[in-house]
């Protein structure tokens, strides 16, 4: 409906695993945008958990702004820990 | 998007054992009338209620709207299909029967009407149903109980969100409002039969095989009258009872939903899928 905000989804696939977005559902409130969520998206088995937030309570960061926000990270390669010899015997890591 | 839901190894588990021994094409009515007639009541029940509700499948308010209908129709012919199933060949059954046959209750035949009238009539049958598997998990028969335990937890949810959604068309717009009563008004003279026990009712009850649907319509008041409250609108008040579909005496509406729903098997009775 034209008129039902929107609400975020978010899934726990399994139990120890964090809550990941998996798209978004319209619906009137909040009780009903979990059964909508449950309806749509876990219908096979994709989740224990949900989460929804309304859409417009989320806060973005500004896509024009990408430039100053994370560009500079680019050539900070030294910030990436891969300048190690890891061992053989070291599984893992 | 693939439309039906995985099949779990415990869905197979169940039709496995549910499957009657060596007896696959053997008429219903061959091994217990009184059994094979319950089956069919729990049975035409889901499966008529289901193809309902399949109608909605393209048509509802929303996408949302869309495949909550759905999952509950595909729920409910799940359960159908292992009811049928134990009392006989479940295809043959759905398939090859004819209107005079079914012994689904009046309720769940009812056209959709708009979308209020669908979810009354599904806060009305849920609510029953999730009462009746409740005690049917006691049932002296194998087959009842296991699918009775299985779906007893669809139902739950089936009769939760009808109940959200009646709540919010009953207190919602003037319009929603109306609609609801319109509906309600359409739905309540079935519910009579939901309770009503005859003497093949009787003879399940007695063996064990059926639950006494009388011991739960106090409960069942209670709880429509809660949601009723709830959504601010009134419990109608009783009206002569229709009563006939546990016996073949079915509304017209019905052929018309079988008509849809059986043209292709009986139309190309050899077709494969």
């Amino acid at each position: 409906m034209s008129d039902w905000p929107l609400w975020e989804v978010f899934v726990r696939s399994k139990g120890g695993l964090a809550h990941r977005h998996f798209g978004s559902v319209h619906a009137p409130d909040a009780e009903l945008a979990l059964r909508h969520a449950r309806d749509t998206y876990t219908r096979r088995q994709e989740g224990v958990s949900l989460w929804v937030v309304k859409s417009s309570d989320i806060v973005a960061s500004d896509p024009a702004q990408a430039g100053e926000l994370f560009e500079p990270a680019a050539d900070k390669v030294y910030r990436h820990p891969t300048f190690y010899d890891i061992p053989d015997v070291v599984k893992h890591i | 998007m693939p439309s039906l839901p995985p099949i779990r190894p415990e869905d197979e588990a169940i039709a496995e054992k549910l499957r009657p021994e060596g007896a696959f094409d053997a008429p219903a009515d061959v091994h217990d009338p009184v059994r094979a007639g319950y089956l069919l009541r729990l049975g035409d029940d889901a499966l008529i209620l289901g193809q309902r509700l399949g109608e909605w499948c393209g048509h509802a308010p929303s996408v949302e709207v869309d495949l909550s209908l759905s999952n509950l129709a595909l729920d409910l012919i799940g359960q159908a299909t292992l009811l049928l199933g134990a009392a006989g060949d479940a295809d043959e059954l759905a398939f090859k029967r004819d209107v005079l046959d079914f012994r689904n209750c009046l309720l769940v035949e009812q056209p959709n009407g708009d979308f209020a009238r669908t979810m009354v009539r599904q806060l009305l049958f849920s609510t029953f149903q999730h009462m009746l598997y409740g005690r049917l998990s006691a049932s002296s028969d194998q087959a009842v109980r296991e699918v009775a335990a299985k779906a007893v937890k669809e139902v739950a949810y089936h009769r939760e969100l009808a109940a959200e959604w009646v709540i919010r068309l009953g207190d919602g717009t003037d319009e929603s409002r109306e609609r609801m009563l319109d509906g309600l008004g359409w739905c309540w003279r079935f519910v009579p039969e939901l309770f009503e026990v005859d003497e093949e009712l009787e003879a399940a009850i007695g063996c064990g095989i059926a639950a006494d649907p009388r011991a739960i319509e106090a409960d069942y008041r209670m709880a429509i009258a809660d949601v009723l409250t709830a959504a601010t609108l009134p419990v109608p008040a009783d009206q002569r009872p229709i009563l006939g579909g546990r016996r073949g005496h079915h509304s017209e509406h019905l052929g018309h939903l079988l008509a849809v729903m059986q043209y292709l098997p009986r139309t190309y009775p050899d077709a494969r899928w």
